[in-house]
């Protein structure tokens, strides 16, 4: 156990490390959700409610998270780098394990500079909102590694990812507004967290297999 | 025997790139696989390191996937790491046993100690191909399939690797494929000539 523990702490170190020296996904991912908020706050009719506003919030999240995650494994794609992790002895799922973290990461980061912005063009907001992003983010990150490994081998990657990953959030999505706007976020909070635990063991398990042959 | 292959044939969709290969590589052996471009070797070295299925036909490597060293024409590392920090990383991955000692050890052969803290990304080709080389050593392979290992070498870079591959020869279990034959040919045991 702490082998794989070390083998995802070396993996995900090296994402990181790749970002910080190469810099070509979180300065997008960030770009991009303030632009979608800004443009959304200027499409907004002057009379729509904040909770129109919220459903665009998640949009625009989703969105950014596709974006990062048609980079998750550009590394590896362009110098067919999987290949050789592959190759090592280590369980493969820990190859999962360490990028669904960096891309976890690197939302994380994105949703530090959206929601005081979303704060500052539309309405304050709550924990509830804050709690919602927290279990999305989860399984943004469980299920679209997994789909981003599978579009990473293929040749229309770029069409094949979103035409995977959008289908499978619309839960997230239903999920997090529901939390969001609802009196009682609770069981929308409960329903993510389902989620994230179903997703996350699919994606855990099945990931050996979207690797090799 | 390390390797047994019977009827191994592989396809990309249509194209047939390996046609029904018999092979037997002994532990010790040292194999050289020849041919022209587009003959197949490189799909039979993938198929040994477990990278490939085959399509049809049986293969068999008793070689664990950490006891395989392999390679390829990419050079496996990435870019933006430097050399130190790309055979660092696989030197965790593969649980290299004294991996500092044994890091240095490589670096300072293939002479890239000096240069070792330097992103892949300003290297040469030729100091590329050599950390490359480094990275399928690292662990001390059972089984070694090297594709194009003179690809781009300088003649003192082919001349540490002619050492290196004398001294594993009869050692390890070697797998060649190459343009450049008859340098390798004093250490072949096997010789297999793909059309």
């Amino acid at each position: 156990m702490s082998a794989y523990l070390g083998d995802v702490v070396v993996l995900a170190r090296k994402d990181l490390l790749l970002e910080l020296r190469a810099r070509d996904t979180v300065p997008a991912m960030l770009l991009f959700v303030v632009s979608a908020l800004v443009v959304f706050r200027f499409s907004l009719p002057a009379e729509a409610s904040d909770l129109a506003a919220v459903g665009l919030l998640w949009i625009a999240v989703v969105f950014t998270a596709l974006l990062g995650l048609t980079r998750a494994f550009a590394a590896e794609r362009e110098q067919r780098l999987l290949d050789g992790l592959v190759l090592a002895p280590c369980d493969r799922s820990a190859i999962w394990l360490a990028k669904s973290a960096s891309v976890l990461a690197f939302l994380v980061l994105a949703e530090a500079i959206a929601l005081p912005a979303f704060a500052l063009f539309f309405a304050p907001v709550g924990w509830e909102t804050v709690a919602a992003f927290a279990l999305a983010d989860l399984g943004i990150a469980a299920v679209g590694t997994l789909l981003a490994a599978m579009a990473a081998a293929s040749r229309a990657r770029e069409l094949l990812l979103p035409l995977l990953f959008l289908p499978l959030v619309i839960p997230i999505v239903v999920g997090g507004v529901g939390a969001s706007v609802q009196a009682d976020p609770g069981r929308y909070l409960a329903f993510l967290g389902l989620y994230d635990l179903v997703f996350a063991i699919l994606a855990w398990a099945s990931f050996e297999y979207v690797v090799t042959e | 025997m390390i390797v047994r292959a019977r009827g191994l044939e592989r396809r990309f969709g249509e194209k047939r790139a390996l046609r029904s290969l018999d092979l037997d590589l002994g532990e010790r052996d040292c194999l050289v696989v020849t041919g022209p471009n587009g003959s197949g070797k490189s799909t039979l070295l993938a198929l040994l390191a477990g990278l490939l299925a085959p399509t049809r036909g049986e293969l068999e490597v008793s070689a664990a996937r950490g006891s395989i060293g392999f390679l390829a024409h990419e050079p496996l590392v990435y870019r933006e790491l430097t050399a130190l920090e790309n055979l660092e990383l696989y030197g965790r991955l593969y649980r290299v046993r004294e991996r500092r000692e044994r890091i240095g050890m490589l670096l300072e052969r293939y002479g890239l100690w000096d240069a070792r803290h330097e992103r892949v990304s300003a290297y040469s080709r030729g100091m590329v191909q050599r950390l490359a080389l480094c990275r399928a050593l690292l662990h001390g392979p059972r089984l070694l399939l090297l594709d194009e290992p003179f690809s781009s070498l300088d003649a003192a870079g082919a001349e540490v690797l002619d050492a290196e591959l004398a001294a594993l020869a009869g050692e390890r279990a070697l797998v060649l494929a190459t343009h450049e034959p008859e340098r390798v040919r004093p250490l072949a045991t096997l010789d297999l000539a793909l059309a």
